[in-house]
Parts: structure tokens; sequence; C-alpha cells
């Protein structure tokens, strides 16, 4: 039964001991080391954090990218799109114009045409005339040197009178 | 609320009762045994030393078992280190004429209070590893103590401070776990904010197994204040139990299978669980939930129960080792009680195999230690809400 009877030196040893070990490895050992791990895991906590923050911030400027790759490419649709109205409506325009520019113009030749026309049929029409006097005159004056041919003549004449 | 700790108190409370039990049993026929072995010895040396000693093949034919394994994980004043070689400590006495300080060599090897020690006019013997004052005159088997009919020594003590094995074993330990420690924060402030490298790496995940399995789950939020008590009883424990392990020179003290040990980290815990117990354990314990009529039986329960849960403590990690070593030894000597070396393989491979799992043991009490300590100051400081 010796072994379940304490000894008085080993209980004080063993106090002195191991209160000695509790409090130089608290102050030197397991206050650092306790210390430090929880700091170390703290910073690899931040350091996951900061991934995961990185990786949205990734996604973000992504959808950022995507977004403005969008809007650029509508953009530059909407552009042409622009430019193709303006170059049909400038083209559209200038057709018009040199629609109605040629009309004009050819109004005015018709005009031209006209005026000359009636300008040459009127100086034809007095050359008609006068060579018409001129050979009224002529056929008159051969007529009237035949004093027989005179007479046929206002018979005839007379004839047409009757006939109407 | 939660029964869960009172049932696991309950628990607790009967392995108590059986271990204690048990362990007074068994105890009780070992001294039994040793008893009649030692009334044999006594017996055969009563022709005198010499005569033993000349006369040591009879004396192997009675290989005490017991005795030689309770020799073995007792105290020692002296160091066996092979064969006849030991080596003497220092023995320190706190007797009534002031301290009295000489090497245990002087004894001899004596353990049966033959060999009187004379110094600055007080003479000691020693028997059984217990210094006694020495009588006047030697009994008739050349004792110079008077033994009562169970043969114990009935002379006075004086206070025994001596360097016993254990001790130098406990200062040893202390040196390695400091050594072993302080090397570890220094690693860490070396290698700060870098993963573990070397011991720093081996020890790290111990330390944590610590935090997050022994002392978070138990202590809550509150955990920090008790880590470096928890740090310390596990490391002081588990090194201690691998240092045992050690069959020779610097191992081979049973320090933690010694009641003393065990009894002051016992109350270590005992002492942090009341003062840091709370009202709500207190009340738990003076004031229960229950009808009043039932604190006759209720109250007397609960404070019987402050008391077992360290004394549970004590004995379980005593008993443990304590056992593992007499279960070693006892294999071991299995050679001399067959007197035959061809036992030897067998025994051999009993004790390798015994060893591995007591190597498995040193860790598990280590931890069984740490976590009811931490089950017990976490019962005493939680809070109910």
């Amino acid at each position: 039964m010796d072994l379940l009877i304490p000894e008085v030196g080993l209980v004080i040893f063993q106090t002195i001991a191991f209160l000695l070990l509790m409090f130089l490895l608290a102050k030197f050992a397991w206050k650092p080391v306790l210390g430090a791990i929880k700091e170390r895991e703290n910073s690899i906590d931040e350091a996951l954090n900061k991934a995961e923050l990185a990786k949205q911030e990734m996604a973000r400027l992504t959808a950022q990218n995507e977004d403005l790759m969008k809007e650029a490419r509508a953009e530059r649709d909407r552009i042409l799109k622009e430019a193709k109205e303006l170059k049909d409506g400038i083209v559209g325009e200038a057709r018009k114009q040199a629609q109605t520019e040629g009309a004009k113009l050819i109004e005015k030749a018709r005009i031209e045409i006209e005026n000359q026309k009636k300008a040459a049929l009127a100086e034809v029409k007095g050359q008609v005339s006068a060579l018409s006097l001129e050979i009224a005159e002529r056929v008159l004056r051969s007529q009237l040197e035949d004093k027989s041919k005179q007479e046929a003549l206002v018979a005839n004449l007379l004839k047409d009178v009757e006939l109407n | 609320m939660d029964y869960n700790p009172i049932f696991v108190s309950k628990v607790k409370r009967l392995i108590t009762v059986f271990t204690l039990l048990i362990a007074f049993f068994s105890f009780n026929t070992r001294a039994f045994a040793q008893v009649d072995s030692l009334a044999a010895a006594d017996s055969t040396s009563a022709h005198g030393e010499h005569a033993a000693q000349a006369g040591h093949g009879a004396e192997e034919k009675k290989f005490n078992i017991g005795q030689f394994a309770l020799h073995h994980v007792a105290d020692s004043h002296t160091w066996h280190v092979i064969g006849d070689t030991y080596i003497g400590l220092p023995v320190i006495l706190y007797t009534s004429a002031g301290i009295v300080t000489f090497n245990s060599s002087e004894f001899k090897h004596d353990d049966d209070a033959r060999v009187v020690v004379e110094k600055d006019g007080q003479r000691f013997v020693k028997m059984h590893e217990k210094i006694y004052y020495a009588s006047e005159t030697a009994n008739e088997h050349g004792q110079y103590v008077a033994l009562d009919e169970s043969h114990h020594a009935q002379n006075e003590r004086p206070l025994d401070f001596s360097i016993t094995k254990n001790v130098c074993t406990l200062l040893l330990s202390v040196v390695i776990m400091l050594w072993v420690f302080l090397s570890v924060a220094k690693a860490y402030k070396t290698r700060k904010g870098k993963s573990p490298k070397g011991l720093q790496s081996w020890l790290e995940p111990i330390i944590l197994f610590v935090r997050d399995d022994i002392a978070k789950p138990n202590l809550g939020h509150k955990y920090e204040r008790f880590m470096p008590y928890l740090l310390t009883v596990f490391f002081f424990i588990w090194f201690n139990n691998m240092l045992g392990l050690v069959p020779f020179l610097p191992g081979g003290a049973n320090l933690t299978g010694n009641i003393a040990v065990t009894m002051i980290l016992a109350i270590a815990t005992f002492l942090l669980t009341i003062f840091n117990g709370n009202k709500y354990y207190w009340k738990h314990i003076f004031l229960p939930d229950v009808p009043k009529w039932m604190y006759v039986v209720m109250v007397p329960v609960e404070v019987v129960g402050i008391f077992t849960k360290p004394i549970a403590l004590m004995i379980r990690l005593f008993a443990n080792i304590t056992a593992g070593h007499i279960l070693v030894l006892s294999l071991v000597c299995l050679v001399f009680v067959f007197n035959s070396l061809y036992i030897a393989p067998v025994s051999i491979a009993f004790a390798v195999f015994i060893g591995a799992i007591e190597l498995l043991v040193a860790f598990i009490q280590a931890f069984i230690f740490t976590i009811l300590s931490a089950l017990f100051i976490g019962m005493a400081i939680e809070e109910h809400h």
C-alpha cells in the first residue's frame, strides 16, 4: 500500500517544479506560440478573404468589360446606322434635287424650243406670206399681161363663187 | 436544462468507486504477497546477509514477481544503471536537529535497515526506500528498526526532501520541456508568419489539438485563460509518460505513476475549478433544481462530487501508468518466473506489444487528464441563460 501514500518530498518538489514550469512556459512559450498561431490564422483568413474579394472584383471587372464591349458595339451599330441614314438622305436629296433641276432644265429647254419653234414658225409664216405675195404678184402680173387670161381668171373666180 | 454533465459526473463517480475498489483489492493482494515474500526472505536471510548472498541460486527460485514489480514502480533513493552499478542520489533530510544531507550511496544499496548512516550525531537507516531514525540496537534480523507484526517499520521518520529518482526525472522533464518549448517559441519568433518547420511543425498540431479539441469545446469562449495550464499539464504528463517508458538511464522512473505527482496535478485542476466556479456552479451544488426535501440527499452527493472528480483524475493517471509499468515488468520477469531462457522470445514479444500499447496509453492518459480537467473547469464556468 506504500504506492498509495504520497511522499512529502515529492509533493513539495512536484508543486514547485510544476508551478515553475507552468509559469515559465506560460510566459515564454505558450503566450508567443499561441499568439503567433493566432496571428498566422488571422493572416491566412485575411488572405483568403482578400483572394475572395479579388475574385469578386475580377468578376465585376469582366462583367463591366463585357458591358462596355456591348455598349461600344451598340454605339458602333448606331453610328453606322445613322451614317447610312444620312447617306441615304443625302443621296435621296441629291437625286431629288437633280431630278427637279433636270425637270426644270427640260422645262426651260422645252419652253425655249417652243419659243424657237414659234419664232421659226412665225418667220416661216412671214416668209411664206411674203413668198406667196410675191408669187401672187408675179402670177397676177403675168396673168394681167394678157386680157383674155384676165377674163378667164375672173370667169374662173366667178365659177368658184357660184359653186359656193 | 442539459442533464448531460450530471450523467457524466455520475459515470465518473462510478468509475472512481470501481477504480478505488479494484486498486484496493489488487494492491491488497499484492501487499499480502509482498509481506509473505518478505517473511520468506527474512527467514532465509535470518542466517545473515552473506549466507543469503551465497545462496543466490536458492533465492532465484523464490523470485517474487509482485515484489520486483512494486519495487521498480516505486520511488528510489538510488538510480540503478545496469548490473550492480548504481548512481547515489543526494539525501536531504529535515530532522529535528536541522537539515542533514549526504549521498544515498552511504547506505551501500541496503534497503532493509541494516546499514546505519551517522550524520551530525543522528543515525539513519533506509528500509523499502524510506528513511527512518535508526533504533539503538539491531533486532534479531540485524535491522535497526522496530517492526510491527506486518513487518512495517515503527520508527520515527525525518521529513525527506531527497532528490530521489522521481525528483531527478521531474527536474529532467522540466529541463527538457523548457528546452523544447522555448526553442519552439523562438522558432515562432524567427519564422514569423511562415509555415512551421522541424520541431515546431511536430508540436504545432498537438498544441492545436489541445486548443481546438480539448479547450474550445469544453471551455467555450473563455478558453484562452486556461490554455497555459491545459498545455502545461498535457505536455507534462505526456513527456513524463514517455520518459517512464524509456527503460534505461534518463528514463525508467515512474513519475506520472506516482500518487504524489498525480495528486498535485489533480489538486491544480481542483483549485482551478473551485476558484473559477461561478454562481451557477455553486447554486447547482448547494441549491439544485430539485424539491427541497431532496436536498438532504442531493447536497451531500454534489459536495462529495466536487472532491471525487479530482480524486478520479488522480487515481486514473496513477493506476493506468503504474499498471502499464507493472505489466511490462511482469512480462519481462516471465523469464525468471519460469527460470528458463527459452521463454525469453515470448516474454520479449509480449513486452514489445504491451510497450507499443503503452506508447498509445501515454498519449491517451495525457489527453484524458487534460480533457477531463477542461470539462470540470468548463462545468464550473459555464454560463446558464
